[in-house]
């Protein structure tokens, strides 16, 4: 069974969903900001949260975390790492996913459902998914505007590192080419605003998101 | 004997600063008038013994390069 260890930094507050999303497909377990090993998980969940306070710049400080500087490691053996909302900001901070997330264009916390278009069906995030599936899940930030300069835009757009685009209609941040969520050229690490862990089930008004865990959990090839 | 700098940090030229834009649209409410290009960044103080790891300290940490642009401005403390 696929194992998943969740990163806790003080100031996380979705690692708890996170937790029991990737429990429903795997075997989950959090991990302490001050870890320096990862116990041997298969992949790693970077949780939402204010990490570390969101001091200086969103996603800014984790980076030199101990269990940071192991999910790096990780990442560079090929291990599967996604970030979610917040951790989405951190891996992009850490230099393990291109752009940043600046502001939202709104300057406003904005809490709210979101249709996302999966554009690309051949990584191991969403391989389990259609072509130009579409996908109900919530989305609550501030800031996560994704940005790009534009030679690294073309680059993403040409490698098919775009794996998520907000629907037509909800991309309420203002990001650019509606961008909701990338991955890395190795195809190893993902990250997206929207939270997928919060949408697993209908009790909540949809479980689409429940299908990106389970890609990740039949993806990393641990025999059930 | 340490140096005090200060850094100021201000968003890349070209991207999307909907907080200067808030910023310049609030100021003729107030009657001032002819103001634009208004930009709202950050500014880190500190004191520092080795005033040549201040690039390296903005390039790594104080700013995001990508998205940012920084400026240090030094002064013995």
């Amino acid at each position: 069974m696929t194992r998943f260890g969740i990163p806790q930094f003080p100031g996380s507050c979705d690692e708890t969903d996170t937790l029991l999303a990737c429990s429903r497909v795997g075997e989950a377990e959090l991990l302490w900001h001050k870890d320096k090993d990862l116990k041997g998980v298969d992949v790693v969940v970077v949780p939402g949260g204010f990490s570390y306070g969101d001091y200086l710049r969103v996603g800014a400080i984790p980076p030199f975390s101990p269990v940071m500087q192991a999910v790096k490691e990780f990442a560079a053996e090929g291990g599967l790492v996604l970030g979610i909302c917040n951790g989405f900001q951190v891996l992009t901070e850490a230099g393990l996913l291109p752009g940043a997330l600046l502001p939202n264009v709104n300057l406003a916390f904005t809490c709210r459902q979101v249709d996302l278009v999966v554009e690309n069906v051949e990584t191991p995030l969403t391989h389990e998914f259609a072509p130009t599936e579409r996908i109900s899940v919530p989305a609550k930030h501030t800031t996560g505007r994704y940005f790009a300069p534009t030679e690294m835009l073309n680059a993403l757009e040409a490698e098919g590192q775009i794996i998520l685009r907000y629907a037509e209609g909800h991309n309420f941040n203002g990001s650019v080419n509606d961008i909701a969520g990338v991955c890395n050229e190795r195809r190893n690490v993902f990250g997206l605003m929207p939270h997928p862990e919060h949408a697993v089930d209908p009790l909540t008004g949809s479980d689409d998101g429940l299908k990106l865990f389970s890609s990740l959990a039949s993806a990393a090839g641990v025999p059930a | 004997m340490a140096v005090k700098a200060t850094v100021l940090i201000r968003p890349k030229e070209g991207i999307l600063d909907p907080q200067g834009e808030a910023v310049e649209n609030a100021l003729p409410a107030l009657g001032f008038s002819g103001v634009s290009h208004v930009h709202v960044g950050r500014l880190v103080e500190l004191e520092i013994e080795d005033p040549s790891q201040l690039e390296s300290m903005c390039e790594k940490l104080l700013a995001n390069p990508l998205i940012e642009d920084y400026e240090v401005v030094t002064a013995s403390a």
